[in-house]
């Protein structure tokens, strides 16, 4: 038609790694100049179990805003997951399939609560899974005080400690589990047809996509990778723990590797990739701060400059795109 | 071309439809042929857009038959619509524009194997069926967002196709293309007929119509006045039978010629992306009436003389001062108001309380210390003034009916005193009791001093209110007319029945 340059929509690298690329290299030198050495052993093996544990509910995450939806839930899911697995198992190592069925089992019925309230209900997801979460808050504060349940010692030394090299299995468990869900993006019809519900719902229900479905599916799909990332921690922790979720942020954080990952918070945009690379990033920060033994607060503070800073850079590119 | 093949794809007998007890289509017949551009014109509000809906499932008729491929049809929706085989390209694409165009076209409907998205047979298919249509220069693996708007209608089409459609329902296919880019279509069009698809083609421009069409079908005030072949028809005859109606409502007194005051607002070549070199003076004491169709440019010039979307080109004069309307706000302290016409969009705040809604620019502008109860007690005697009936100050807007509504946003602009007024559709969805009342009103301003300009669809209303009428088309200024204009000599300026020379 025009002399318009059309080039095939590449999926280039997201932006995220670059970010990662520098902030690794500025934290290897400040902590090199502090004397110190961010790429020992025990760093980066600390470095990935941090990464795993986020990482697992970020990809969860990532599905259900891509679908134009969010889950503030996935921290209690994380709590009750800890405390399914430890209890079900109680010491004994011949329970642990069973256990690792039943967190599916349980998140996956949370999941599936919230997609229904979502669409069937048309309730804000915002309002629906911080409801739903509230629910287990409920639950996990009146049935338990502290940790509860033995977590099966095989399952400890085989997801909680064992390691390839310095790579953990645990993080290897979170590159599979994005491996899957970016094949479900870009294989499946189901993974077509989130991104076209989140992108546009009128566009993909005019074109015959039944629009609920798909985002019910997107939400158990989170749930349960909510559960993943809770008996991950049982087995990091040995036992089940009921504040274990909130307490590691589990529910703006994964939102948070989200958005710096790329994807757009509205939905319709973006992958597990970024997300992964969004993960990295904050864990990196954390693993260099540690280092440095900076304030927890002064810490607090930085991530959310960051955070706020690759808002904005999307926002500028997005802008520039339309223009 | 003349005679209708003995096979008609889509026959539509008697086709009636309701919304709360306005009739908006009263039985329209209508067949269209394999192959045959059949189109479809009327004014605003002839009912053509509704028509469209109910031909692709997304309104059912109330009454009448839908007959498509030889079988009496009854669409629960539009993807029911789809899968018999009827596409419809709207003025507005159904696109994703962060995914790429084989993605778009097979959406919903993706090919699989071994159960997974075949994403090369994808793109493969999309190219075929993009070359189908004589289009190869358009990647399938583009992203959307990237095209221009005439590879977009591209992809559009493209996207019907791979559902099969027999028919195909274009609805202003033009509005949004450049001239070079219209010729385009013309040649997609003819692809489409050769390939033995119907089209029901809605435009307002005549022009197109007579280049591509068959058969054209008039409507007016939801009943089809007549279908003709376009061979033996003339501009000038469909635009007769687009209007002519009787003016019997009443109308306030024009202004005399020795009201009109000076020029308050002259506009010298003033445009942006959707105006280009509007002249126009309006001048205190009179009121000035917009007309033209939607989308050509009425609507764009309030909301730039407001500020909302200022113009980049030309120049503003207010009362012989040159002035930059950069905001509304600016405007606003210029002396001018703006009536939307999307009232609950635009103008009102449903939820607050008629008081807080005309209280609203006022409390903006000005400062806070600045007499807050005189205010407030200027607004109620506004209020009272336009006379609301049945609401107290304390409700809720939302619960007034439109043309309470609308007299509530008058009080909140007369608040201000403004001395020129804008006036998008003021009448659009009010009764005919509370549309007088604003007549009545909007005269009464003129007659205190204020310059008005009344932009409006309403014919009968146009010709009745204004004391000259400019009518817009595409972006600029049509021409002008004095007042005791015909509706004839309206629509034909809106319309363009004289080609206007290639550019």
């Amino acid at each position: 038609m025009s002399a318009l340059s059309l080039s095939p929509a590449r999926r280039s690298v997201p932006g995220v790694f670059v970010a990662l690329t520098l902030t690794l290299t500025i934290g290897w030198l400040v902590v090199l100049l502090d004397g110190g050495q961010l790429f020992n052993q025990s760093t980066t093996v600390s470095l990935l179990h941090v990464a795993a544990g986020l990482g697992l509910v970020a990809v969860g995450q990532t599905l259900v805003i891509l679908g134009g939806s969010l889950d503030l839930s996935v921290a209690y899911v994380i709590s009750l997951s800890t405390l399914v697995a430890a209890e079900t198992m109680n010491g004994s190592d011949g329970a642990v399939l069973p256990a690792i069925g039943l967190v599916l089992v349980v998140s996956a019925g949370v999941g599936l609560l919230n997609g229904l309230l979502v669409t069937r209900f048309r309730v804000n997801a915002f309002i629906a899974t911080l409801g739903v979460g509230l629910l287990l808050k409920g639950y996990l504060d009146n049935g338990y005080d502290g940790p509860a349940g033995t977590t099966a010692p095989s399952l400890v030394q085989a997801l909680g400690y064992q390691r390839v090299g310095p790579v953990p299995v645990s993080f290897l468990l979170l590159i599979a589990v994005t491996a899957a869900a970016w094949f479900a993006l870009s294989r499946t019809r189901f993974g077509h047809h989130l991104v076209a519900v989140g992108g546009d719902p009128e566009v993909a229900r005019l074109s015959g996509v039944r629009n609920d479905r798909v985002l019910v599916t997107a939400h158990v799909l989170c749930s349960m990778c909510a559960g993943l990332a809770g008996i991950y921690l049982a087995s990091r922790l040995g036992s089940g723990a009921p504040r274990v979720g909130t307490e590691g942020l589990y529910d703006l954080e994964s939102i948070a590797a989200v958005v710096i990952g790329g994807t757009a918070l509205a939905g319709g945009r973006g992958g597990v990739i970024g997300t992964v690379g969004g993960v990295l990033l904050l864990a990196s920060i954390d693993a260099i701060f540690n280092q440095l033994e900076v304030d927890a607060f002064f810490k607090q503070v930085i991530r959310g400059v960051i955070i706020i800073a690759a808002v904005a850079v999307y926002a500028r590119r997005a802008m520039r795109k339309a223009a | 071309m003349s005679d209708p093949p003995p096979t008609p794809l889509l026959t539509l007998r008697g086709i009636g439809k309701s919304f709360l007890g306005v009739r908006v289509l009263d039985d329209v017949d209508l067949d269209v042929a394999p192959g045959e551009v059949h189109a479809v014109v009327g004014e605003n509000g002839a009912g053509k857009s509704t028509l469209m809906k109910i031909v692709s499932g997304g309104y059912a008729p109330d009454r009448g038959t839908v007959e498509f491929a030889g079988a009496t049809r009854t669409f629960r929706g539009p993807r029911d619509a789809q899968r018999a085989g009827i596409g419809i390209i709207h003025q507005e694409f159904n696109l994703l524009p962060e995914r790429t165009v084989a993605e778009n076209v097979y959406l919903g409907h993706e090919p699989v194997r071994r159960g997974l998205v075949d994403r090369r047979g994808m793109v493969d298919r999309t190219t075929r069926l993009l070359a189908s249509i004589g289009e190869t220069t358009l990647p399938a693996d583009a992203r959307v967002g990237q095209l221009g708007v005439a590879q977009q209608q591209v992809v559009e089409i493209a996207k019907a196709l791979a559902l099969d459609a027999r028919l195909l329902i274009m609805d202003e296919p033009t509005a949004a293309l450049a001239d070079h880019e219209v010729e385009l279509l013309y040649g997609l069009v003819r692809r489409l007929q050769e390939r033995g698809i119907g089209l029901l083609y809605v435009s307002h421009r005549l022009a197109e119509v007579f280049d591509l069409s068959g058969r054209i079908t008039v409507l007016k005030d939801g009943r089809r006045v007549t279908t003709v072949d376009t061979a033996d028809t003339t501009a000038d005859e469909l635009v007769r039978h687009m209007v002519g109606r009787e003016l019997s409502t009443y109308y306030p007194d024009r202004a005399a010629p020795e009201d009109r005051g000076p020029v308050r607002l002259n506009l010298r070549d003033a445009g942006n992306r959707k105006l280009r070199d509007v002249n126009l003076q309006l001048r205190a004491g009179e009121v000035l009436g917009i007309g033209g169709l939607q989308g050509s440019g009425r609507s764009a010039l309030a909301r730039a003389i407001f500020g909302v979307s200022p113009f980049t080109t030309g120049d503003v004069t207010l009362d012989d001062r040159p002035v930059r309307l950069r905001s509304p706000r600016t405007a606003m302290r210029a002396g001018i108001a703006y009536v939307t016409e999307d009232r609950k969009g635009e103008g009102i705040v449903p939820r607050q309380s008629v008081l807080d809604n005309a209280l609203l620019a006022s409390r903006a502008v000005f400062a806070a210390r600045s007499g807050r109860a005189a205010r407030t007690t200027r607004v109620r005697e506004l209020l009272a003034a336009v006379e609301i009936r049945g609401a107290g100050d304390d409700q809720e807007i939302r619960f007034l009916s439109g043309g309470n509504q609308q007299k509530v946003v008058l009080a909140r602009w007369l608040a201000l005193n403004p001395r020129i007024l804008l006036f998008d559709e003021p009448t659009r969805g009010i009764d005919v009791g509370a549309k007088s009342a604003i007549h009545d009103l909007v005269r009464r301003l003129a007659r205190d001093g204020a310059a008005v300009l009344m932009i409006s669809s309403d014919l009968p209303e146009l010709l009745g209110m204004s004391d000259r009428i400019v009518v817009m088309r595409d972006g600029h200024v049509a021409g002008e007319l004095p007042a005791g204009a015909t509706e004839e000599e309206v629509v034909a300026l809106a319309v363009g029945t004289v080609r206007e020379p290639a550019q």
